[in-house]
């Protein structure tokens, strides 16, 4: 790890602030991306700006219908909160197979999604469910906030505050792990909402998680596996590496997308 | 004494104080005012060095010191030797030695090799200088796979071996093999990849490293397998100081395999940093380090071809490898892939001929040595591979084809046709008692219901048999004090297999003292004078005789003061139970009052023990494994061991080696994949994050007993059990993988049996089918 300077804002605004006046300071969250990159020396910030102390980052409140949870809630308060598995079950679900305990314990949705790791998984809840994510500055649907692989839409100065999902009238999410990270190696989640069928594809895209717009529209009159079994999937555009090449990605989305139908029922 | 008896499972002795953090491993212990080593280390997978610009990072806030191949040259340090050598090839001709120096020279070989080392007032200063090392490197070609590097043209590694080729070696009668393949009904020939894998103990490897100007006299605190082996290494061949002035401390380890027996650059490199600055030198390497710069194990290209007559009686046996030595011959690189487990291709069958033949092969990365089993997995992976193949190619089933052919316990001792002498096996009797408790009975209408649910299931058997236990001595000294206390000093070195209670459970049958009294002292030169260290499954089979023996001869010294105390004379006192006694009377006296009229030091005795060959541990293990037939995953779905390993002091140590053991096995056959860039030389798995280590998910709960046949060249009957599990484990697995796979007509699958790679065999099949 390089030096750098520590700071722990208790405020929002203050956390705003720090990012803008030192050009080269990073937020952390939880730390479970950040630090091990700090670590291996792969970055050299000139300040963190620890978002842990804010309490208006964190928590889980019923809104609107759906759900708003604020960027430094952990995966596992996600996994283990009431509100979201009686609303969203498959969100719940889908916080409780990241990682492992202590990073769940750790991890935020704010870290994960600002990452965009291509094999992250809460990108899929977010494309999957047409979530709204807030931020320090305005609101950014889920549609237009993941801009490539870890990249996003958010400015340099800019925090996520929280991201608001819609209830579905149905949703799962199937994953297929990384056999050795248990990042998703193909994840998929499906939703059936007031604004249609939902299809994202996350761990398989080389451009980060995406929707799956055929077999959306192949589910809009008929939402079952079978509807879907006419599709193929063009592996031009997925990720290929030594865990899975392209084809064999391929393969799995639209296995894994039968498999969440199905939980969905 | 029954309770604490040999044979008993009790719970490890160590156990309390480990799992409530009392544990003391190399990076627990605290050496005042110890300075930080940071190794630079190459990025190349091969160059030449053309220049090392250590200036700038000498200046840096807090560098105690910059090292490099002059700094060790000029210390006039010597190599890290091979212990495995001289060997020769088949042709009589000596095996060339190359070097391996402690910091490289002109050349690196590896990715990680290391180039040089800095030592600093901090972890990060250490690290920032490391940074600031600038070393001007001309790339050369690399070459990864030991096929590819035997092949014509391939870039070369050393001038002292061309082709790469480091040793062409043979064991058995190839000519008699080669007539009874030719004259044969029917050959199976198999061709499999025996997969390269990365220890990764729990712990890593580390060291601290003092010296004292006074004395002249070095310090060495490292995790390892045995302390004696690593002095004389050091001292005699790289430090070249005399034993007295190296003091090797091993405190308690987090696992080793085999891979933490040797000695590696940093030890060295530390030791002279501690020299040369005056100060205490600490390293632990991180994980990503171990990745880089740990012993490497198995990475055999293999084929196997069975010979079998009209009556499916396999009369011949060819095997024939190509193993990788990486790129410098390691501690015993060269012996891994040869004598530790070439007498094992004969199996537990009666082979009238078998013929093994490896050609090691010098590759750009990481060395290969030893790794739980070290040999002994490669050769009966191959072996029970082909035996499993031969049965589905006659057409037979694959545990009738095994009973046809094993060696009868009539037969024992029994003489392989690669010339070792089995003493002892039921073969037939582990094999049927395996089938029963896997109710292999009721496994048709296990698969029937499995394909309803579209999984794919199958059956694997595996037999094998391998070699422990054998060679060196060991010497266990005891001392019973005045305080009652009993203190064992020997040589072997826990890793976690729990060998203070297993020792303790031997002296506490023997010396008739209290469990609780008993420690084991291992792990320092200063305290045990010899020592032949943890592997090979021998601590407890081979130290546990000492340590009888050990107390046997101090009974019998303690029985001469309790005669004098009991004024009888010597041949009138019996010793049991803790108690010497007057025949005949009620006189006696306590061992432990004995001791204390022996003098303030208490009572000793020392004895040693050398086996005049190996033990051979066996087994069964039957794995039924599914694969989902739409993405390939594999799942074990039961999985049953039965052991012999003869006379067992603890079941429940053992159960815990068969655990892991198959546990590492399971990790070979089905998850561990070392993938280096063939191009670049890179290591593409080099962390978690993409080497896949087995998970408590993936390894089922174990169905283990044991049919216990004692040894009969081991005066306790002990057979060892440490390695077994990683042994019997890979072949299960496959073999149970090949027969979910077989009716696409899928003969082989190659290790680790990934996801992806089942998904694509089964596309393969499926297309063609
Ligand atoms: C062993 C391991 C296994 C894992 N397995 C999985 C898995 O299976 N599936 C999965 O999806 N993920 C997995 N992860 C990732 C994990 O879920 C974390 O959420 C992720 O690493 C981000 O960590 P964090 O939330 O602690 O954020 P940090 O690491 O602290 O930050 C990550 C990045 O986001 C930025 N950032 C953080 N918060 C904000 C914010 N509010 N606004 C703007 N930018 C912000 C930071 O500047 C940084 O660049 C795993 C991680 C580990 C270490």
């Amino acid at each position: 790890m390089y030096d750098f300077a520590y700071h722990k804002p208790a405020s929002l605004a203050d956390a705003v602030k720090l990012l803008a006046d030192h050009e080269d300071a990073k937020l952390m969250a939880g730390g479970q991306t950040y630090i091990p990159t700090l670590k291996q020396r792969l970055a050299r910030p000139s300040d963190v700006i620890d978002l842990g102390a804010i309490a208006e980052l964190r928590g889980i409140t019923e809104e609107a219908g759906g759900v708003t949870i604020g960027a430094m809630t952990r995966h596992g308060e996600v996994a283990e909160s009431a509100v979201v598995r009686r609303v969203i079950p498959a969100l719940a679900a889908l916080a409780e197979l990241i990682g492992d305990p202590q990073v769940r314990n750790l991890g935020t949705l704010g870290g994960s999604i600002s990452n965009n790791d291509p094999a992250a998984d809460y990108p899929g809840a977010l494309l999957g469910l047409g979530a709204t994510v807030r931020t320090s500055k305005r609101q950014i649907p889920a549609d237009q906030f993941f801009t490539g692989m870890f990249e996003t839409a958010l400015e340099r100065d800019e925090i996520v505050k929280a991201v608001h999902f819609p209830r579905p009238e149905k949703a799962a999410y199937a994953k297929f792990p990384n056999p050795a990270s248990r990042y998703s190696m193909v994840g998929v989640f499906v939703a059936k909402t007031g604004g249609g069928v939902r299809v994202a594809v996350t761990g398989a895209g080389q451009s980060g998680a995406y929707r799956w717009t055929a077999a959306e529209q192949a589910l809009a009159g008929n939402w079952s596996p079978a509807a879907i079994d006419g599709l193929t999937v063009d592996p031009s555009g997925l990720n290929s590496d030594i865990h899975a090449s392209a084809d064999y990605r391929a393969h799995l989305v639209k296995v894994m997308a039968k498999r969440a139908l199905a939980a969905a029922g | 004494m029954g309770r604490f008896a040999v044979g008993q499972p009790l719970r490890r002795k160590e156990d309390e104080r480990l799992v409530t953090g009392g544990g003391s491993y190399t990076d627990d212990l605290q050496v005042a005012g110890a300075l930080h080593a940071a190794f630079v280390r190459s990025p190349h997978a091969h160059a030449d060095i053309l220049a090392i610009d250590t200036a700038t990072a000498r200046a840096m806030p807090g560098v105690a010191a910059v090292l490099t191949a002059a700094d060790c040259d000029a210390a006039g340090l010597g190599p890290l030797p091979c212990r495995a050598l001289p060997r020769h090839n088949r042709d009589g001709r000596p095996m060339p030695a190359t070097e391996r120096p402690v910091l490289a020279r002109r050349r690196v070989r590896h990715v990680g090799d290391p180039v040089a080392l800095v030592v600093a007032e901090t972890m990060a200063q250490a690290r920032d200088a490391a940074e600031a090392v600038e070393v001007t490197y001309a790339p050369r070609p690399a070459v990864t796979d030991p096929v590819a590097a035997l092949r014509p043209g391939a870039p070369e590694l050393w001038p002292e071996a061309p082709g790469n080729l480091a040793l062409d070696w043979e064991a058995g009668d190839a000519a008699a093999v080669d007539r009874l393949l030719a004259a044969a009904h029917h050959v199976t020939r198999v061709e499999l990849v025996n997969n390269r894998v990365v220890p990764n103990p729990l712990e890593p490897r580390g060291c601290i490293a003092t010296y004292d100007a006074a004395t002249q006299s070095y310090t060495l605190r490292t995790g390892g397998q045995g302390v004696h082996s690593m002095q004389s290494v050091l001292a005699d061949e790289v430090l070249k100081v005399p034993k007295e002035r190296l003091r090797v401390v091993q405190a308690d380890v987090g696992g080793g395999f085999g891979m933490k027996i040797f000695v590696f650059p940093e030890y060295p490199g530390c030791l002279l940093a501690a020299r040369l600055t005056g100060r205490p030198v600490r390293w632990i390497a991180e994980r990503q380090e171990s990745f880089l710069s740990d012993s490497h194990g198995r990475d055999h290209v293999t084929t196997v071809e069975i010979a079998t007559d009209a009556d499916g009686r396999m009369i011949a046996l060819r095997a024939s490898a190509v193993a990788n030595l990486g790129a410098y011959l390691s501690q015993f690189g060269p012996f891994i892939p040869t004598d530790a487990g070439a007498k094992m291709y004969a199996g537990v069958y009666r082979f009238a001929a078998v013929h093994f033949q490896v050609r090691l092969a010098y590759t750009n990365t990481v060395p290969l040595d030893a790794y739980r089993g070290a040999g002994r997995p490669e050769a009966a992976y191959a072996v029970e591979r082909a035996v499993d193949a031969t049965a589905r190619e006659l057409g037979l089933d694959p545990a009738e084809l095994r009973r046809r052919n094993f060696i009868p316990p009539e037969a024992m001792p029994y003489r392989t046709a690669l010339q070792t002498t089995y003493d002892s096996g039921e073969f037939a009797r582990l094999l049927d008692a395996a089938l029963e408790r896997a109710d292999v009975a009721g496994f048709a209408a296990r698969k029937a219901a499995a394909r309803r649910l579209g999984r794919l299931l199958g059956l694997g058997i595996a037999y094998y048999v391998e070699q422990c236990a054998g060679g060196a001595d060991e010497t266990a000294r005891i001392v019973v004090g005045g305080d009652g206390k009993v203190r064992l000093f020997i040589g072997t070195q826990s890793n976690g297999q729990g060998h203070a209670t297993a020792y303790a459970q031997i002296l506490a049958d023997a010396l008739g003292v209290p469990f609780a009294d008993i420690e084991t002292i291992q792990g320092d030169t200063a305290l045990i004078p010899t020592g032949r260290g943890t592997g090979g499954s021998r601590s407890v089979p081979v130290g546990g005789v000492a340590a009888q023996r050990a107390a046997t001869a101090l009974i019998d010294k303690g029985k001469v003061l309790a005669a004098e105390a009991l004024e009888a004379a010597a041949a009138d006192v019996a010793f049991a139970d803790g108690v010497y006694r007057v025949l005949g009377t009620d006189r006696e006296i306590g061992l432990v009052a004995v001791a204390r009229l022996a003098g303030p030091d208490g009572l000793d005795a020392a004895a040693a023990w050398q086996p005049a060959i190996a033990t051979f541990p066996n087994g069964c293990h039957v794995c039924e494994i599914s694969i989902d037939a739409e993405t390939g995953v594999p799942r074990i779905e039961r999985y049953t061991v039965v052991d012999d390993f003869g006379t067992v002091i603890n079941p429940l140590l053992v159960e815990g080696q068969v655990h892991g053991g198959v546990g590492q096995g399971i990790g070979q056959a089905l998850y561990e994949e070392t993938v280096y860039d063939p191009a670049s030389g890179q290591l593409l798995t080099g962390s978690f994050m993409d080497y896949a280590m087995p998970r408590a998910a993936g390894v089922p709960a174990i169905d283990f007993s044991m049919i216990p046949v004692p040894c009969r060249t081991n005066p306790m009957g002990m057979k060892g059990a440490g390695e077994a599990g990683a042994i019997g484990a890979p072949p299960a697995v496959i073999n149970g993988l090949v027969d979910a796979l077989a009716h696409l007509g899928v003969r082989h699958v190659d290790m680790p049996a990934t996801p992806q790679r089942l998904w694509r065999l089964l596309q393969a099949h499926r297309a063609t089918a």
